[in-house]
């Protein structure tokens, strides 16, 4: 669960930020990283993710949405990219099922509507809460974790936002 | 090529890739003639209202519980028992992890337990090859699978050659459709909601972007869409406290024009790359859930008369996933000697065009299933 006190909390003011903080998180990744991100539809969820995924690409690919497929797998030269969206699970167990678990340790993930994960939250993951800002391209990112690891990486990330 | 003409082919085919788990036996009569004897599909939309959204079958067992019931269901409207049948297909991807191998293992089972060979197919395929069970139309032939999950234009030149000219760079279309149903609190799944809603809707008070209408090429959007209209949604609600029902209805059929043009304009650009030296008379055959949508079928409609093409939509139950489709394609790589063992093995990705530059990754690991 994340902290009360965010790591973090900053305003992206175009998708061009929000797709410049992912490119500067992306190499700083390894695995077992979990990144759960948080937000109503169209708050830029799947764009984050889809900047981070590419950036770590050697050949580009199409990085289409998960909603339908639940998730999609991109194989980076060190590690492989899990890209879920959780948002149409019934069931908690399904988590198993999608073969997430293992994913957790193994490889990056990044999570799109996490609370679906419940008790299976990962402890040491990192929460991008992303929410509508004051002007239309305005997007609200706050930054939760409780490992000390994701705080020097806020620290690394925050001059840059 | 090794092409056998004069012979009945009966082939059982098994669909479990997507949402729905489905069974079907399809035989090819010595005239060429194909013809459905049962098509069984175990739905789940009953369901999806509670949640907002499809709501997939990820339980191994309870995929193969309905696989059985499915299989069983779809002999029986045959009137057909196993050795009546000359190969078993099946969905090897691409899809759910979950679904794909319980399909798979299944297709396993019936093909060690009665000596048949096993054929695995394509979902995709199963779709683009589709118009020729329906139709019997020949290659080569243009088609736009446009549904929840997918949304590309493939050139379709034989059983296993496709060419794919374009798609969604990010969300498909059906997709596009929930997530507006959800942003506007209507019932799932969202097409036919947004579709009857917008029946009412002003399709002209609302001014949606018509992503990468600006770029060259047949590649798609449809992510920004959502955000526009979320824009849209929030701007009359702090105007106005909250939405009324014609607002509701405008912004469905601004949405919905919205997609029907990208799709028009992309079309037309694929038809212009795809007609050229080829075909006398090309033919456009639609595919996918999306297709359905009687705005956007109107307006391909309207473009290949335009252009002179020839329009072709199969039933809406052949359009949708099923497993007739499986059964034909897997007659289709039959005919052209294609024969699977038990390392056939379930693809969770699986791009129709191996050749394309941009494609959906690869490396993908087992499920636990």
């Amino acid at each position: 669960m994340p902290a009360d006190t965010p790591l973090l909390s900053t305003v992206l003011h175009s998708e061009a930020d929000t797709a410049r903080l992912a490119r500067r998180v992306a190499p700083m990744l390894r695995p077992g990283d979990v990144i759960l991100l948080e937000g109503p539809i169209g708050a830029g969820k799947s764009l984050f993710a889809r900047a981070l995924i590419q950036s770590l690409l050697t050949t580009p690919e199409d990085v289409p949405s998960p909603t339908f497929t639940l998730v999609q797998t991109y194989a980076t030269p060190d590690f492989e990219i899990w890209h879920a969206d959780l948002y149409r699970l019934g069931s908690p167990d399904e988590v198993i099922e999608l073969g997430l678990i293992d994913a957790f340790d193994t490889g990056v993930c990044l999570i799109e509507w996490p609370d679906r994960l419940g008790e299976m939250t990962p402890e040491n993951a990192v929460t991008l809460r992303l929410s509508h800002g004051d002007q239309p391209d305005d997007r609200q990112l706050t930054v939760f974790a409780t490992d000390p690891r994701w705080q020097a990486l806020a620290k690394e990330v925050q001059p840059h936002v | 090529m090794a092409v056998m003409k004069h012979e009945t082919l009966t082939v059982l085919g098994i669909e479990s890739s997507c949402d729905d788990t489905a069974a079907a036996v399809v035989r090819l009569a010595p005239d060429g003639r194909a013809q459905i004897l049962s098509s069984v599909v175990a739905g789940q939309t009953e369901l999806h209202a509670a949640f907002g959204g499809v709501v997939p079958e990820l339980a191994a067992r309870a995929h193969a519980e309905k696989l059985d019931l499915c299989v069983e269901t779809a002999l029986q409207q045959a009137e057909l028992d196993l050795r009546a049948l000359d190969a078993i297909a099946v969905t090897a991807g691409p899809g759910l992890i979950g679904g794909v191998l319980s399909g798979v293992m299944c297709a396993k089972g019936l093909a060690a337990g009665s000596g048949l060979p096993l054929v695995g197919v394509n979902h995709l395929a199963g779709h683009a090859l589709t118009p020729r069970l329906t139709d019997g139309l020949e290659f080569p032939h243009l088609m736009l699978l446009v549904s929840g999950g997918h949304c590309q234009f493939l050139r379709v030149d034989g059983p296993q050659d496709f060419t794919r000219l374009g798609g969604t760079i990010d969300d498909a279309p059906g997709e596009a459709f929930d997530k507006t149903a959800r942003l506007l609190g209507l019932d799932q799944p969202g097409g036919p909601a947004v579709q009857r809603e917008a029946a009412s809707g002003d399709e002209k008070r609302f001014a949606f972007p018509r992503p990468l209408l600006d770029r060259p090429g047949c590649d798609m959007s449809f992510s920004g869409l959502k955000t526009a209209l979320l824009r849209a949604r929030d701007a009359v609600v702090t105007e106005k406290g909250g939405l009324t029902r014609q607002d509701r209805a405008d912004l469905c059929a601004g949405f919905q024009a919205a997609v029907r043009d990208v799709l028009m304009e992309k079309t037309r650009r694929a038809l212009a790359g795809f007609a050229g030296p080829i075909a006398a008379q090309p033919t456009l055959a639609v595919a996918g859930g999306v297709a359905a949508n009687t705005a956007i079928r109107a307006g391909l409609e309207t473009l290949c008369t335009d252009l002179g093409v020839r329009f072709l939509a199969p039933p809406l139950a052949l359009c949708t996933d099923n497993a007739a489709m499986i059964a034909w394609a897997g007659i289709e790589r039959f005919r052209m000697g294609a024969r699977d063992d038990m390392t056939l093995s379930a693809r969770p990705r699986w791009p129709l065009d191996e050749r394309s530059p941009a494609l959906l990754g690869s490396g993908k690991k087992g499920a636990k299933a």
